[in-house]
Order: C-alpha cells, then structure tokens, then sequence
C-alpha cells in the first residue's frame, strides 16, 4: 500500500519540532498566516464546513456544524475552549500530539478562536500530564515572543489570549458541559441541557468546545481548502483519524490513519499494528475506547453482511449495536485469546463507579450496582440471574441520564453479555475454575 | 407580554400553557393525575431539577412543526414545551418501566428505615416508590453507609437516607450566604456534607429540612417524638421580622411539638420560614391560629382527621370529554342479529372457521 497521507503527524518525526523555530522551518504556521491575512472568520468557518471534519472526541458531530451554531449575540464575549481532558480508557492520540507537537495545536486554536471571534481561549488539559501542559506553556511563550499570540497577531490587529487550564483529574471533566463547569471553578457535574453550550458556554456566554485534534486539522484545511481535506477517507468520514493502538498487538502506538482502512489491514499490516503478539490470536477488539461495545474477531472483521470493516464512522456502527461499535475516540484496543471478558468488563465498569459524578441516580447508582455485580461474577460468587440483571441495570441507565457517561458505563456491559454471554455463564457455573489464577474460558470449538 | 399561548397535550388531555412552561409545569396545571412525580425538582429553588430522573417522559411529539419524537426519555421539569408538543407520560410503557427502574436506582442504596425515620409519612420517597415502584427488590450488595452527622445545633443529617437531589445545596446556595454546604466526592460515594463538619450558621438554614425529600435532614427538636400522622396540623401565623411567619403548627394533644413551613399541592414551600419561627416559637400563644391545615387526601396525614369530598369535579369532567369521544359505536353488537350476519366482517369469519374445519377433520 502507498504511503497514507499525514495531515496532523507528518512533522512529528523532525527532531526540535515542539520549538517554535523548527516548526515553522517545517512549514508551521504558513496556516495561520494564510488565516489572518487572506481571510475572513466567515471563510475559515465555510472551509472547515466543506471539509466535513467530524469531532474527534468521540460523539462524531461535524465541526463546522458545530461552529455555525454557535450564537453571536453583541456586546458578549465568545469563548473557545480546546476538550485536551483525555481520559478514556484506551485513548491516548490528544497526549502524544500536545507532547509532540505543541505548536501545531496552538495554530489550530489561533485559526479557530479567529474564525469563531473569541479572544480568549482555553487549553483544558487532564490534570495528571503536567509534563504536556508545561511543553505547551513553554510553547505559548515563545509564541508571543515572536507576536503570534497576544495583542496585534502578526500586525492584523486580531488579540487572543490563549490560557492553558490543568483539570482535576476527572474523566466526567472531558464531558463538555462539565469542563466549563471545572474551567469556571465550580464541581465539575454535566449541566441540563438545553441550554447548550453553543448558546450559553463559559461564564454564560457562547462557547465552542472542540477536542485536541479536531482543532489540530485547522491549519491543514486552511492551507489546503476544505474540499482538498475531503478528498481524503471515504464518505462521511472525511480526512485521516489518530488511533491509539493498545492491547496484544505487536506495535501498539499512535497512528494516523486514513479514514475507510481496513480494520483487518490496520491490525494485521506491518505498516500498522503487525498483528497479534506471537503464539496468539485475536479474541475481541474495544475499537474507539473503552466506552464503546465491545466486538469479537469476526463482527470486528466483517460487518453482519459479510462486507469488511473499514476504520470509518459509518461501517464501525455497521450493524447498529446488535453486531455493530463506534469509532469513538480512537482508542483501540485489541485482546488476544487469554483475556479474560467478564474481568475486563469489570475492570471497565469499576472505571466508570469512579468516575461517575454522582449527579443523576441512574448512573450514580447504576455504575456502582454493575461493578459490585460483576466483581461477584469474577470472584466467583454469581448465579444465573445476575446476567440477565446486568442486562436489564445497563438498559435502565443507558439513555436516561444527564450526560453520556451513563451511556458509555453501559454499552461496554451491554454488550460483553451479548457477545460473551457463554463467558458469564460459564464464570457463573464453575465458580472454582474461573476464579484460578489466569483462568480464561476456551469454548471448545476454538480449540480444533 | 405575548398573547400567544402553547397548545399541549400530555397524556391525551389539552391544554394551553404561556411559552416557556416546563412539561411538568404544564401537567400539574391540568392536575396531579398526569403530573410526573419530581424528586428533586423543587419550584421555589433555581436550577433545581433534571438529576432524579423520576420525571422523565415520552415526547411523542417534539411541536407542531417538526412532528418527529424526541429519542430519549427527556426529563419533564427542564423542558419547555412547544406549541403542539405531544406528551406520554403514565399511558407510555416505556416510561412507566424506567420509572420503575429510578425507583429501584433511588431505594438501591436507601436503609429502609421507614419504622424507625421521622419523615415517613411525609416522604417523597415513600409516595413515589408506592405508586410508582415494584414490589421486589433485587439488590444484594451490601449498602453504602455514613456516619450520622449534626449540621447546627438543630439539624441531624443522616447520608445514608440521601438521595442526592441537590435541593439542600441550592437552599444553602440560595437562601443562606457563605458557600460551605454542598456535595463532596463523586459516584456512589458521593456526600452532602458542610466544608469541613462545620455548622450551616444562619437564620434560614431550617429549610433545609422542609426540602428535604426523604428524612435525611431533620429536625433535631423533634426526632423521636411522634409519628407524623398522629400529630394534627394547624394553619397559623405571627408577626415575623424575618419572615412571612405562614407556619404549620403540629399539635401533640395540646402540645405544639413542631413547626414548618406550609406545603402545597406538590410538597414544596413557597415561603421560607426564618430559624426562630421554626424552632423558637413553641407555644400556641406565640401564634394566631387560622384553622386546620388543609391535607392532601391521599396523604396518611389526612387519615382519620379532615376528609374534602374525594372528588376532582373539573378534572374528571375533563377526563370523561376527552375519552368520551373515543368509542367506537359502530362495533357489531349495537346491531341487530340480522344485520351482523349480512356484514363482510361475519362472512369471512364464517369462511376462516369453514376452512379450520376442513383442516382439522
């Protein structure tokens, strides 16, 4: 296969590229200046909407959907707020781009506060990768060293105030209407909507919060036009997508992807992840992070149809959710045959009892009922209703909570038993066996 | 102000309501049959409202203009209606099944102490889970638990009643000053709690008991001393400084063992009474007496005190015009033998139970 096109990590590999100087040698910043110079905000927001860039946090809303409803009423501030609190578990494509490559996020967050009018935005970063947030801070004082943050940027008269916030280390904080809540000062708990933020954000006023890396594909469009970026991926699911690889692969890491890639050639290519660790096989992948449903090998490999996978938006949730996931965040992750389902699914609902903000009783009693539930199950002291009532707890909650926690603590429950259920079953009936050491069901037709 | 008014129909009834009405505003206006309970949506307070979830209903129709329904649940209290909206609440399956579900999420962690907890009988969570919940329970974890705790001098709270429905911090917020009452932790371990075990000093803070939904914050002068619906409660009033000094007093005998704020039709206080009418003012001569409090019939309050007619005339005339329409004369048995055997409808009847026959032989 052809080299795929890089649009976010094509410098990454330049020696020196988080300093100013380096990156701008490396053609940095020629998208900012196009911006301020040669356009107008109204431009840039028509560029990034013929792009068809889609959010890379996870929900997939179309960025520049997203900017035209943000409401520009007079006399009001608008803000810009960059989502960088990544938490899932699974996903690490925000960390490694802000570690790498600092600038590139800062011309992205230029670009977009200039298109969207704001003249102070926010980096939220997750509270626990001080060492990103202290390249940024450096990065953003070099940038006004040399005039491109600050008052007057680059002599069009454009000010921006570009403020790095670190978080408490909340996963709820990625959820934006609880980041502006923690960016405000206040507990971090989802707000009602509406009011979306679009309309009444930060300090009430309207705010855009955009993940690391959409705001990362700025520049690109802005140099390159928007259709140019559409021409890349396939369908809806327009230009290229970090993927944080994980699990039994042999090179696990950071990968840009072209949208429309084969999930087969994409775990199996040496260009990508090289396979499974020798001496094993594929057992199940969690495909954008550990919230979305979790896949066996062959619904991974194949939709339903019997047609292949491809690493896009629309053919992951091929299938809907009886056989279908989500490309979510990118966070990949991909287990061989001695992971144990019911203890990982354990291991995932306990994440989301801690990190549930407790707010609406769905979720704050749900996820703490799942994970006293499952971790019966793994530690041997099931029975048979259990499964059925993990089912039925997931259902509950799923849909009619505050925010999508509740969803995301439920999906990966719902679906382990849908596609493990022979797992939980047999966790449930040979208590004394699975609760050895390292024990994995082996359904005996895998064996041959 | 706009004249124009919003057409809405919740479970079937119409009604007409000024823009910017709530779904659940919208309902009790047409009565308590169709209103959705609110378990931590609370009129008096701000930005109460939308956490537990009892008031989630089916909007079948999102307005006039864009026909679709909404895809989830939504939550009645924080949702405005559109002109138009169509509304699903008790005669939609799918929200009587989750509400049963918010029931269980609710009770999942809450002692159960009713025999021995000084707000049954006036509990929120005891009506809601009574008429809306199921019998079993199918929770077998061990519960959470917390230390019993006392904010002030007058009031005990009691975490493992709490069901985290905020009313107490936005009271604090709103109607005392200096922040120090609010939520700690997150999840399950979530907590109300003073910052840090320090008193909530101020003149309002008794209401924090009145919004209390479940009895996890209650009075300290009069925990333990009688059964809420052997007390008898009196409409009365005095000259406040602080306050309306519109109280309930409850009578032990002759007795004034406790005072509240008054309660409407939904269990909310529209007017907060001041600390020293709450807990100072014991004695019937500090008070005017206006007459029996009026009591919600349904309420074990009511049991064997005052009784008003039991019935709703303007909501069962409503109920009976709008299902009256509904039935359907033209179904066979208003007709005559004659005429029903002449009808296509019996024919293919007689054909299907020929052929039945045939099969069968």
């Amino acid at each position: 296969m052809a080299e795929s096109i890089k649009i976010l990590t094509g410098n990454f590999d330049v020696p020196g590229i988080e300093q100013l100087d380096v990156y701008r040698k490396n053609g940095g910043y020629a998208g900012l200046e196009k911006a301020l110079k040669q356009m107008s905000p109204d431009e840039i927001v028509e560029e990034v909407k013929k792009s068809g860039v889609r959010g890379r946090g996870g929900a997939g809303f179309p960025m520049g959907m997203k900017w035209g409803f943000l409401a520009k009423p007079e006399g009001v501030p608008r803000y810009l707020v960059c989502n960088g609190d990544e938490s899932e578990p699974g996903t690490f494509k925000d960390h490694y781009l802000m570690m790498k490559s600092p600038h590139l996020l800062i011309e992205g967050m230029i670009i977009s506060s200039f298109a969207l009018g704001a003249n102070t935005s926010f980096i939220y970063v997750r509270g626990e990768l001080m060492y990103v947030i202290n390249i940024l801070e450096k990065a953003i004082a070099e940038a006004k060293a040399a005039g491109l943050l600050g008052k007057n940027i680059l002599g069009t008269g454009y000010d921006l105030e570009l403020v790095v916030q670190p978080g408490g280390g909340a996963y709820i904080c990625g959820e934006e209407t609880a980041l502006l809540e923690s960016l405000e000062g206040k507990r971090g708990n989802p707000r009602n909507k509406p009011p979306f933020p679009a309309v009444k954000g930060l300090y009430q006023c309207p705010t855009v919060v955009n993940n690391v890396e959409s705001i990362s594909t700025t520049p690109w469009i802005v140099l390159n036009g928007g259709e140019e970026y559409a021409k890349v991926g396939i369908g809806r699911s327009t230009g290229t997508k970090l993927i944080s690889a994980s699990g039994h692969v042999k090179n696990p890491g950071v990968y840009e992807i072209e949208l429309g890639l084969p999930v087969e050639e994409f775990i199996y290519s040496d260009q990508y992840l090289g396979g499974i660790r020798d001496g094993h096989g594929l057992k199940a992948v969690v495909a954008g992070g550990s919230s979305v449903p979790i896949l066996p090998k062959d619904l991974i490999l194949k939709t339903a149809a019997g047609e292949p996978r491809l690493m896009s938006y629309e053919s992951l949730s091929d299938g809907g959710f009886a056989s279908g996931t989500m490309l979510g965040s990118g966070g990949f992750i991909a287990m061989d045959e001695t992971t144990c389902i019911v203890r990982n699914t354990w291991n995932f609902s306990r994440f989301y009892r801690h990190e549930s903000c407790g707010q609406c009783s769905p979720c704050r009693e749900g996820t703490g009922w799942m994970e006293k539930v499952l971790y019966r199950i793994e530690h041997g002291k099931g029975n048979e209703r259990d499964i059925d009532l993990l089912v039925d707890v997931a259902k509950k909650i799923e849909g009619n909570t505050i925010c999508p926690l509740g969803d995301a603590a439920a999906w990966p429950v719902a679906s382990a038993i849908r596609h493990f259920r022979d797992e939980f079953e047999w966790h449930v009936k040979n208590p004394e066996a699975a609760t050895k050491k390292g024990a994995v069901y082996q359904p005996e037709l895998s064996l041959a | 102000m706009e004249e124009n008014k919003f057409k809405v129909t919740i479970d079937g009834i119409e009604t007409e309501v000024a823009p910017g009405t709530t779904i659940l505003q919208a309902a009790r206006q047409i009565g308590p049959e169709v209103a959705p309970p609110a378990m931590c949506y609370y009129k008096p307070l701000e930005k109460s409202g939308g956490k537990c979830r009892a008031c989630l209903v089916k909007v079948a129709q999102g307005s006039a203009k864009d026909t679709r329904a909404m895809p989830k649940l939504m939550a009645s209290c924080i949702t405005q209606v559109q002109d138009g909206m169509v509304v699903e609440n008790y005669t939609n399956e799918e929200v009587v099944e989750t509400r049963k579900g918010i029931v269980e999420f609710l009770l999942l962690n809450h002692p159960l102490d009713c025999p021995v907890c000084d707000q049954a009988g006036e509990c929120s969570l005891q009506d809601f889970a009574f008429k809306h919940g199921t019998e079993a329970q199918r929770f077998e974890e061990e519960r959470r638990t917390y230390e019993r705790e006392d904010i002030g001098d007058k009031i005990q709270l009691h975490m493992n009643r709490c069901i985290l429905c905020y009313r107490c911090v936005h009271t604090a917020d709103q109607i005392t000053d200096g922040r120090c009452h609010g939520v700690m932790y997150r999840g399950d371990h979530a907590e109300i709690s003073t910052y840090i075990s320090k008193a909530v000093d101020n003149d309002f803070s008794g209401n924090m008991i009145d919004v209390c939904p479940v009895g996890a914050l209650t009075d300290k002068t009069f925990r333990f001393k009688n059964r809420v619906w052997f007390s008898k409660p009196v409409d009365a009033h005095r000259d406040c400084d602080k306050c309306s000094g519109k109280v309930h007093l409850w009578y032990k005998g002759d007795e004034v063992i406790r005072v509240t704020g008054r309660k409407n039709q939904w269990g909310e206080v529209d007017e907060f009474i001041c600390n020293t009418c709450r807990f100072d003012k014991k004695e019937t001569a500090d008070w005017v007496i206006e007459g029996p409090a009026k009591m919600q019939r349904h309420s074990v309050l009511s049991a064997n005190k005052y009784r008003k007619d039991a019935i709703k005339p303007e909501y069962a005339l409503k109920h009976a015009a709008q299902n009256y329409k509904q039935i359907d004369d033209s179904r066979p048995y208003n007709k005559s033998l004659e005429e029903v055997k002449e009808s296509e409808d019996y024919k293919a009847l007689m054909d299907k139970n020929k052929e039945f026959k045939l099969l069968n032989k």
